[in-house]
């Protein structure tokens, strides 16, 4: 061929990156083999496609806020139990006082419970971890309480179209939802102060600090970020049944953490991609649609959902 | 020297002989005909900037690295398997900067690690492990209990520590690295005696360091590498410092001896103390600094120097006291306050407080500015990229580009980079903690000769050093700390030599030593 000679130009950054563009590889490949298993059984259908968006709006919108707590040199493992209390709290306080209550109460109760967390974590100085491991259980157990463990109906038709079943057009407003906090997200971290100092904070704390950034404030922030990010999972799980469940949302915190590192975002900090986080969501939510069409039963779902993640997050990390 | 080897040291065999090794690294030649001899009881400095093949050496001697061409010898025998396990057989044992011992295990176990002493019923054996570490410990004249945690161990004990270890795997060739960056000057001390002593014991020992102080006290001979080729190896006897400097870094650069003294005439006070405390250190202290004028800040580790530029700089909380910047009091509780009235901390630690070493060189440079290059809240990368060239170009930082990481840069030019970073936010007073640490000697006098720059602008600077030379080669006037006060004062005059025939190297060497006897007469004191 003629042209060899001008290809290492075009080529060569493609290449000297080609770690960065695992995720997005793997997502292909992911995609691809569904594609072609599951042709007759539907996968490619829009109306599947969208399914799949639709399912995974909840872990796209939360693995946003989470990138920023990663990035930070944190973790919020409370996010998954968040979401069922706020989807409590909405409805509760809905049945009360109405919907702009109600979404008010729920943003406020998420913005709270954030706040805690932060203030645990940077003025007393507990990990993160430890801070957000405990919220879980206050937060299932608040759940549980206020609702005495019964599903709150919505009947609003309003809430459940916009933060639920509705569509613009032929679009989901959940692939809305996810798309308005991708990108804000995704701008936010890239080309903002507050997403440098971040990126920062989790690099190097004491570098960070000794540059006279508020590393403190930082991590608060991020850990309001990623409470307000699973209220809005809440407030959506609500909006998509109809009603508000403690159950909404178990176990979405690993399934959450799994996708950002997926996505190419350090669990060490000072690294971390929204656009990756995205991608990583959907690798999950095109897994779990494709072993569903398969025909697995729900058990062997599990076995081959966390094989594949094993592999995924293996190869995403061979880049270190 | 009174050593129980008697015989003529040039005669001693060779424990080590390296014989034209050459190492290339895909195309990059990275050692290229090198030869090194160390003698049975002899302690040989390896000397060169970052980046003139020490390391390279170092990971071949270590089985590492193959080389590509050449002989390498031990006590006699080729050594031709190139592994980290066929040079432990042979006796090669490297002491590392970041120590290999559990901190939750006592001495004498961490010694014995993986090698552990059992007994008849094959479970390990505490009480031998510690009889035969404190057997170890008294011939070798190391006073550390066997029993004791290693994390309990001050720095340099966990140093020895870890050079016993090697001792008892039978290591005839210990390869230190950089030891004493860790150490306190009494430590230093303690370090060096053992290392005489284990000398004596017909060890042969290769050291590596960029502080010329201890060379010059500990080596008997000294091979020189530059750009990947030697240079010279000569007992020290015959190399003063200056000359080391010149082989080290050859004709392109310059040494300590020609920095440029402009004198900057002495503006009005920029930053006053007064008699500031800190949580334990420093302890009432009064200083001033001046426009345009560097003050040199000695003292033994531990005196408190950084513990005054933490305070300074609001990382550590004042107790007592009070700081004026242009004669106003201001309050100063973090770093940002600092920032705000014009201040920049070099701090001491350059990997962990002044870097973020997977971020690139720009995200770097640019963190102590974001604001500055942010219209409302996004941050411009024109502007970003524009502030890291303005360093890049200015400072003659090597870097592959500004978007490397710092990670990969040499030590001198991630000094740099952190240098950078504060010169972009423009402040007024610098406060530079060991500024050169563990910098080599090119980059050494480059960031010297900053320093006086930034005082012939107006600047007021105070620089932290533990090496003497570099301290009286930038300052105007030198404070000595001890115990956290300050001890003693004086202009930089008062360290000349009288007699004027003597030539710069030898004047430097007169005002070194009487800069380190006032030091260690305020230590003394306490």
């Amino acid at each position: 061929m003629s042209d060899t000679t001008a290809r290492p130009s075009f080529v060569a950054p493609l290449v000297a990156n080609w770690r960065q563009y695992i995720p997005y590889l793997g997502f292909v490949l992911i995609f691809a083999f569904f594609s072609a298993t599951l042709f007759n059984q539907g996968f490619l259908e829009p109306t599947n496609q969208l399914n799949i968006l639709r399912q995974t709006a909840m872990i796209s919108i939360m693995s946003v806020g989470m990138t920023y707590v990663l990035s930070a040199g944190e973790i919020d493992l409370s996010i998954g139990m968040v979401a069922g209390l706020i989807s409590c709290v909405v409805a509760v306080a809905m049945d009360h006082f109405g919907v702009v209550a109600g979404v008010a109460a729920g943003l406020a109760a998420g913005g709270v419970v954030g706040l805690v967390n932060g203030l645990l974590t940077t003025r007393i100085g507990i990990p993160s971890f430890l801070t957000t491991l405990a919220m879980m259980g206050i937060a299932r157990g608040t759940a549980m309480w206020m609702t005495q463990t019964k599903s709150i109906p919505i009947l609003d038709d309003g809430y459940n179209w916009l933060f639920g079943g509705g569509n613009l057009g032929p679009i989901p407003v959940l692939v809305i939802w996810t798309a308005v906090v991708a990108v804000v997200g995704h701008v936010v971290l890239r080309r903002t102060t507050f997403g440098r100092r971040v990126l920062a904070t989790g690099g190097s704390e004491t570098a960070a600090r000794y540059s006279g950034i508020d590393t403190k404030g930082i991590k608060m922030r991020v850990l309001v970020i990623s409470s307000l990010g699973a209220a809005l999972a809440g407030m959506l799980y609500a909006g998509r049944l109809h009603s508000g469940r403690f159950q909404l949302g178990e176990g979405d915190e690993l399934s959450v953490i799994a996708a950002a590192v997926l996505g190419g975002t350090s669990l060490f900090g000072g690294s971390g991609t929204v656009v990756g986080s995205i991608v990583g969501s959907l690798m999950i939510g095109v897994i779990n649609n494709g072993l569903l069409l398969m025909g697995l039963e729900y058990s062997q779902q599990l076995i081959a959902r966390g094989i594949i993640i094993i592999i995924a997050v293996a190869i995403s990390q061979s880049r270190k | 020297m009174s050593d129980s080897v008697a015989d003529n040291p040039a005669t001693r065999p060779f424990a080590v002989r390296l014989t034209g090794v050459t190492k290339t690294f895909g195309g990059v030649t990275a050692l290229s005909d090198v030869s090194l001899d160390v003698r049975v009881g002899e302690i040989h400095a390896l000397l060169g900037e970052n980046g003139a093949g020490k390391s390279t050496i170092l990971k071949i001697l270590n089985g590492v690295h193959a080389p590509t061409a050449g002989r390498i010898e031990v006590y006699g025998e080729p050594l031709d398997v190139h592994t980290p396990e066929a040079a432990k057989r042979a006796g090669i044992g490297m002491i590392f900067q970041e120590m290999s011992l559990v901190p939750t295990l006592s001495a004498a176990q961490n010694i014995f690690l993986n090698n552990e002493a059992k007994d008849g019923l094959g479970l390990i054996d505490d009480k031998a492990a510690a009889r035969r570490a404190r057997e170890l410990f008294e011939t070798l004249g190391v006073e550390i209990d066997p029993k004791a945690l290693v994390g309990d161990l001050s720095a340099g004990q966990r140093q020895l520590t870890e050079i016993v270890k090697a001792i008892s795997r039978n290591v005839r060739v210990l390869i230190l690295d950089e030891p004493t960056t860790a150490l306190s000057g009494g430590e230093v001390e303690k370090l060096f005696a053992f290392l005489r002593r284990l000398k004596s014991e017909g060890v042969a020992i290769i050291y590596v360091s960029h502080r010329m102080d201890e060379i010059t006290r500990i080596a008997d001979r000294a091979t020189i590498l530059r750009d990947g080729r030697h240079v010279v190896t000569a007992p020290m006897s015959e190399l003063t410092l200056d000359r080391i400097i010149e082989y080290i870094v050859g004709r392109r650069s310059r040494g300590f001896s020609d920095v440029e003294r402009r004198d900057a005439s002495r503006g009005a006070p920029l930053l006053e103390v007064r008699s500031l405390s800190g949580p334990r250190k420093p302890v009432s202290v009064d200083l001033t600094l001046y426009a345009g004028e560097v003050v040199g800040v000695a003292g033994l580790l531990g005196s408190g120097r950084s513990a005054l530029a933490r305070v300074l700089f609001g990382i550590d909380r004042k107790r007592a006291g009070e700081i004026l910047i242009r004669g106003a009091p201001v309050e100063i509780a973090s770093p940002r306050d600092a920032i705000a009235k014009g201040m920049a901390l070099v701090p001491e630690d350059r990997l962990r407080q002044g870097l973020i070493l997977e971020h690139s060189v720009e995200s770097n440079t640019s963190l102590s500015i974001l604001d500055r290059l942010a219209s409302w809240l996004f941050v411009s990368s024109a502007k970003a990229s524009e502030a890291a060239d303005r360093q890049i170009d200015g400072l003659r930082i090597k870097t592959a580009s500004r978007d490397a990481a710092v990670r990969t840069l040499s030590g001198g030019n991630q000094q740099k980079v952190v240098i950078g970073k504060w010169l972009n936010a423009e402040p007024d007073i610098f406060v530079l903690d060991e500024p050169t640490g563990g910098v080599d000697i090119g980059s050494k006098a480059e960031i010297i000769a900053l320093v006086r720059d930034l005082a012939a602008r107006g600047k007021a600077v105070l620089v932290i050093s533990s090496e003497l030379s570099e301290l009286l080669t930038a300052s105007d006037r030198i404070v000595v700390m001890s115990d956290g006060r300050i001890v003693s004062e004086a202009a930089r005059d008062a360290f000349d030599d009288p007699n004027p025939n003597n030539d710069v190297g030898e004047q430097l060497q007169f005002a070194e030593r009487k800069l380190s006897q006032i030091i260690q007469k305020a230590h003394a004191h306490v």
